[in-house]
């Protein structure tokens, strides 16, 4: 049994293992320690997005994973193979391809530069035509094939550096925020066309972006990065209503982080006290124990009706409206219920409820909606 | 003012008839000047690219005495060549003193710190993660620098004129090691300070001519790499 398992392993029929591991990743940078990562695995077709604010270590994580970086330690392991610098790192980046934030097109025209990869390989020159005119297609830039790089807006440009990436028909695909620097419409209009050939390609793709929009919209996963470490990984849910903790809460668009001490505990509810107002919340904590609760603002309703009225959330403040802040499709309404509190509401009810700021109205969110972090007794 | 219209007027005719002399002493420049830029672009864009891409301590200083070398005057090339040439110098054995290959030389010791100095530079203002990118698109170490060099093409070109341009027109080290003998070590810029010397004000106009119009096709071309490069 034990043979027939090696024997298939070598034979790299690893089909069910992923396609890529990491175990104790550490990267150095003059002594610091810019990047730790005990451990992931990489399924085949996924796509992971590393999410986290600049300087978190997306980038070297990228880096590292293509070996443009050397770990100081650890080992990365594609499909069952360890990669280093004894067994060819070159072989190996030949099966990857990276895109990185800016376009960095050579001084040639479009044609060239999407086949520069596969020039780079020694791929016959017919072959090489037919597949660069496949992707230019796919991507919608056949017309500008003979232009000159220098003379492409930033999304033609980002398309081509695209385009120069997926005719190499990559095994992983890394991609460094390569929206950061294109405007809004250039921007979705790219991400849509994106998913779409993600979808039919089936890429393995690492995803790095300080976007959570964009990842939430593309990924089966999200990793949320910083300080070199990652400090949650999981489904796009899973990341964005149960943060691990207040970093990750704050990053996944939690507006509404509060610390309190639970003064009251009922099977699998908690009584939780926050600036003399007591929320009710699901979890499990110990009596006397700190907490910080996080609230999405999609959460919480609003209503002018001042009483307590049916409804089954359980918790009902009255609050003055602090601030609204317009976020275009919606709008951010700060509350002040004793606590701060955050809630989004469309355009039009803001209308319908009149709502302006100084006005009293009453905050409702449920027991359920709220994530609890337990902090310990003192 | 009869002088310098006498000797314009002559040195025209030595160039309509393309007088032996004149032709001669402007294909050894030519040659010397030509052999010595090549051989400056060769050292300078391997090492001026070498520099440019790595990453060691100490790189500053060594950035620094390639940008002193290339301001170094000519006559204190000669000089340390000369030394070195010397009969009774380190290489004294080899005799190349007062040839032709001793300016070839010298005039590459002058031209190469100006080559590795451009490159550098163009190299060092590549965008900074393009090496990264050509690495990731699967390339060799070596396809990366002949990428990265092919991109720099434009000032890389510069660079090479300006070492021409350089070493035409030197004369200092050239008399030095070359002893400026006629028909042998004799170039266009010797020439001219010895008949001017001599009061020949028609072969030295002719020359002057001769390294005036080099001159302005150098510089021309310069121009025009200049203006490719503005139009990014």
């Amino acid at each position: 049994m034990r043979t027939l398992f090696y024997g298939l392993k070598a034979m790299n029929m690893n089909k069910d293992g992923p396609i890529l591991e990491i175990k104790n990743l550490e990267v150095k940078r003059g002594g610091t320690l810019i990047l730790n990562v005990p451990s992931i695995q990489i399924e085949e077709g996924e796509i992971l997005s590393l999410i986290g604010p600049n300087g978190a270590g997306k980038t070297t994580l990228l880096q590292t994973l293509s070996y443009l970086l050397k770990p100081s330690q650890g080992e990365i392991l594609f499909r069952g193979k360890k990669i280093d610098r004894n067994h060819s790192v070159l072989e190996y980046r030949r099966r990857l391809a990276m895109v990185f934030q800016e376009p960095l097109l050579f001084d040639t025209t479009v044609f060239n530069n999407v086949a520069s990869g596969l020039k780079i390989r020694g791929i016959e020159k017919r072959k090489i035509v037919d597949r660069v005119m496949e992707e230019l297609d796919r991507f919608g830039i056949s017309h500008l094939k003979d232009r000159s790089a220098k003379t492409l807006s930033g999304g033609e440009a980002q398309r081509t550096s695209l385009a120069r990436a997926f005719v190499l028909k990559p095994e992983i695909l890394l991609l460094d925020e390569p929206f950061s620097s294109l405007d809004p419409p250039t921007c979705d209009s790219l991400i849509e066309d994106l998913e779409h050939i993600l979808h039919q390609t089936r890429t393995t793709t690492l995803f790095a972006t300080h976007d959570r929009m964009e990842a939430l919209r593309l990924s089966d996963r999200i990793a949320v990065m910083n300080g070199g470490r990652i400090l949650q990984i999981g489904s796009p849910s899973e990341v964005m209503n149960q943060p691990i903790d207040e970093l990750v809460a704050s990053f996944v668009g939690v507006e509404t982080i509060l610390t309190g001490k639970v003064v009251k505990k009922d099977g699998g509810t908690l009584l939780v006290s926050i600036e003399g107002q007591e929320i009710e919340v699901v979890g499990s904590a110990h009596l006397g124990e700190t907490v910080v609760l996080c609230i999405r603002p999609e959460n919480v309703t609003l209503s002018t009706r001042l009483s307590r009225e049916g409804g089954s959330a359980r918790n009902v403040f009255t609050g003055r409206i602090e601030k609204i802040v317009s976020l275009g499709l919606y709008q951010k309404v700060q509350l002040n219920c004793g606590f701060p509190l955050v809630a989004y509401v469309t355009h039009p009810s803001l209308e319908e409820l009149l709502l302006t700021e100084g006005k009293e109205v009453k905050a409702s969110f449920k027991a359920t909606a709220i994530t609890v972090i337990r902090k310990g007794n003192g | 003012m009869d002088l310098i219209v006498e000797g314009i007027k002559k040195a025209f005719w030595l160039l309509v008839t393309f007088d032996p002399e004149v032709i001669g002493i402007t294909l050894l420049s030519l040659r010397i000047s030509g052999t010595a830029t090549l051989v400056s672009l060769l050292i300078g864009i391997s090492t001026g690219t070498a520099i440019g891409l790595s990453k060691f301590p100490g790189k500053r200083f060594v950035v620094s005495l390639v940008n002193t070398g290339m301001g170094l005057p000519p006559v204190v090339v000669g000089l340390f060549v000369t030394i070195f040439l010397w009969r009774n110098g380190p290489l004294g054995f080899l005799g190349i003193l007062y040839t032709p290959t001793a300016m070839i030389i010298a005039q590459a010791v002058i031209a190469t710190p100006i080559v590795m100095g451009i490159t550098l530079a163009a190299i060092q203002h590549l965008p900074k993660e393009l090496h990264l990118q050509i690495l990731a698109l699967g390339a060799t170490h070596l396809q990366m620098v002949w990428i990265l060099i092919k991109e720099a093409k434009l000032p890389l070109l510069a660079a090479v004129m300006a070492g021409f341009g350089g070493v035409i027109s030197e004369v200092g080290a050239s008399i030095m090691v070359g002893g400026n003998i006629k028909g042998y070590s004799r170039v266009l810029t010797t020439a001219t300070v010895m008949e001017t010397s001599r009061g020949n004000f028609d072969m030295a106009i002719a020359l002057g001519i001769i390294l005036l119009v080099m001159t302005y096709i150098i510089n021309l071309i310069l121009t025009q790499i200049q203006q490719r490069e503005r139009l990014r």
